[in-house]
């Protein structure tokens, strides 16, 4: 006869508990920097935080959904254009750049209804056309002038210390939100559906997950992040130069942060926009031959190490450091097992 | 209009020979190649290369041809293979990465300066046929137009009537029973991406010749190709013919209603053919289709 033990369910364990604290830190650190560094080293942490919202959107697309997309610079580029033509309207930028990720969702939304029907490489490239498209007309626009660009001049109203406090402060809050948004989702029923379409998308199908559904939230999720950072990216340059916004480095950027951290894994994307982070600042200034190692990483990644850094630390980890799934422990004695 | 016509079906044969390639690679080994442009571009360096060794331009097709045989070769054993039995995400990921390092090596060796091919050839760049009614054809889009007939003519009949071609699409409907059967479909997709990429040189000498091109030049190039696949569709590689035929039409329309408007009217009918797939569109139009037969 089998006998049962008691099974106990938890969703988080040490691991979790120890993360979440080093993540509050660095939202603090992060918050005190105008009084710890100044000016530029505000600008520093909104790219940082720039690129940890593009990893986390793009690996949420790619590393669930298993979408794949060389044109979530239609996202990044539309919130910038969209937050220069309200304020260019009259509207505080910093207003503007909320309504602007807004419209991003909107975006997100509508681009879903059409493109989710294609798969693999045709979505890839069909986001691409769509990203092209939209940096097309944007150039058509007289207040951009074609690739000469515009900038955020309503930021003027604020002067130069303000301004660069601000931008810190929304890019963190809306860092947060987006982050905090990504971990409630995958926590709650549609979660598991995503996790089963990341696994397997045909046994999830056959188990009655609406895959289309699912992928429409990821998508739309994931399409709000990205204009939050297109936006977050603006206010903290204030140039807008089309070319700048819809390039194809961003996409290169983002493949090369989420296989480096590790696809499929929030904790992956974190860590890859980190190193990403230290990277560019240290070899940023090579130029092509920054982007020709960068591409070699990212290959090499891909097909040695396609679970990335985090795939490569995480089972050394008791539990899950961002928990998204449950911890099963058997009452008797300490030995647990992951769900 | 006439006009218009004439060289919306010239341009076509451009963009037939530079989507072949992507086709090929797509309806055999269900990779879409985001490296195609890149390569493309690699291999019109290529010919400028040789050019400036004084080599003659047909005799520097032929040794390309061979150089990127063997580089087809090299990329499949080294990256498409490993790469390709990590699911679907791995290829896309892995040949976009390879776009960006070769973009990014070319402008390193070539510098940002945008190269022709045209002097190689002298006056054939500038040489035009003269049509009844006073329309005048240029010499090189026709040459360029019959090129594509023939790569794609030669790919079909090889597909079609020759061993290897049997063996090729063998392995891409079931590469273990092809293997069962004595095949090696290693080797057989090896020597596919081979064909795939000396149908990139055909392109890249177009490309060379009607245009200038810079190290950058991959992303346009592969945009249009992908266009032309999706507006075809898979099957027949007369397909791309035809998808490519669409698109220099609605380019050509949408030049004519705005000086910018050339690349907005392809992507336009890229959206169309994407819309004009949707399974609920396709199933209402499907059961009209029959309503209308029973009537």
């Amino acid at each position: 006869m089998i006998t049962q033990a008691p099974l106990t369910l938890v969703r988080s364990g040490t691991t979790a508990r120890v993360t979440l604290l080093l993540l509050a830190l660095a939202a603090v650190i992060l918050a005190a920097l105008p009084w710890l560094s100044g000016v530029g080293g505000s600008g520093r942490a909104v790219a940082l935080l720039v690129y940890i919202l593009l990893a986390v959107m793009w690996n949420a697309l790619a590393g669930f959904a298993g979408l794949v997309s060389i044109g979530q610079t239609l996202f990044f580029g539309v919130a910038a254009y969209v937050t220069i033509r309200l304020a260019d309207a009259g509207i505080d930028p910093y207003l503007a750049i909320l309504l602007a990720i807004a419209a991003g969702a909107v975006l997100g939304w509508i681009t879903s209804l059409f493109m989710l029907s294609l798969s693999g490489g045709e979505f890839a490239i069909g986001m691409w056309v769509l990203s092209s498209l939209a940096h097309l007309c944007v150039n058509l626009d007289p207040l951009i002038q074609g690739e000469t660009g515009t900038s955020l001049i309503a930021l003027n109203a604020y002067d130069i210390e303000t301004r660069s406090t601000l931008t810190l402060w929304l890019a963190l809050a809306v860092t947060l939100a987006i982050l905090a948004a990504l971990v409630v989702l995958l926590r709650s029923s549609t979660g598991a559906a995503i996790t089963a379409i990341r696994d397997d998308e045909i046994g999830a199908r056959s188990i009655g997950v609406d895959v289309i559904r699912t992928k429409r939230i990821v998508f739309v999720l994931a399409a709000t992040g990205t204009a939050a950072a297109g936006a977050l990216w603006l206010a903290s340059n204030t140039t807008f130069q089309p070319r700048a916004y819809f390039g194809v480095q961003w996409t290169a950027y983002m493949l090369f942060m989420v296989l480096v951290g590790g696809l499929g894994r929030i904790e992956g994307a974190l860590i890859g926009a980190l190193l990403f982070f230290v990277i560019e600042t240290l070899f940023g200034g090579f130029g092509a031959w920054y982007l020709v190692g960068l591409g070699m990483v990212a290959v090499l990644f891909a097909l040695f190490l396609p679970n990335g850094l985090w795939g490569w630390i995480s089972p050394s980890l008791p539990g899950e450091a961002i928990p998204t799934g449950y911890l099963i422990f058997e009452k008797t004695d300490n030995s647990r097992e992951e769900k | 209009m006439t006009g218009l016509v004439i060289n919306a079906v010239l341009l076509a044969g451009y963009y037939a020979v530079l989507a072949t390639g992507l086709a090929f690679m797509y309806s055999v080994m269900n990779i879409i190649n985001l490296a195609h442009g890149a390569i493309i571009v690699l291999a019109a360096y290529g010919l400028h290369v040789l050019g400036m060794q004084g080599v003659a331009l047909p005799f520097g097709v032929v040794i390309m041809c061979a150089v990127m045989f063997a580089f087809g070769i090299v990329l499949h054993k080294t990256v498409l293979s490993r790469a390709s039995g990590g699911g679907e995400l791995l290829p896309l990921l892995a040949t976009f990465g390879i776009a960006i390092i070769l973009d990014n090596l070319m402008f390193q060796i070539f510098g940002a300066d945008n190269l022709s091919l045209a002097p190689l050839v002298g006056d054939l760049s500038w040489a035009s046929f003269e049509l009844p009614g006073n329309i005048f054809v240029g010499q090189l889009s026709v040459y360029i137009l019959a090129a594509a007939i023939i790569v794609i003519g030669l790919i079909e009949t090889l597909m079609r009537r020759t061993e290897l071609g049997h063996r090729i699409r063998a392995t891409s409907q079931d590469s273990a029973t092809a293997s069962l059967l004595g095949i090696n479909p290693s080797r057989t997709a090896a020597i596919a991406t081979g064909i795939a990429l000396v149908t990139g040189v055909f392109a890249a000498t177009a490309l060379g010749l009607r245009s200038a091109w810079g190290p950058y030049s991959g992303a346009a190039q592969l945009l249009f190709a992908f266009e032309v696949v999706v507006i075809g569709g898979i099957g027949s590689m007369w397909r791309v013919l035809a998808g490519a035929l669409v698109l220099a039409i609605a380019q050509s329309i949408g030049a004519a209603i705005h000086p910018q408007g050339f690349l907005i009217g392809g992507h336009i009918a890229f959206l169309v053919a994407v819309f004009y797939r949707l399974p609920t569109w396709r199933m209402t139009l499907t059961a009209r289709r029959q309503s209308r037969a029973k009537v």
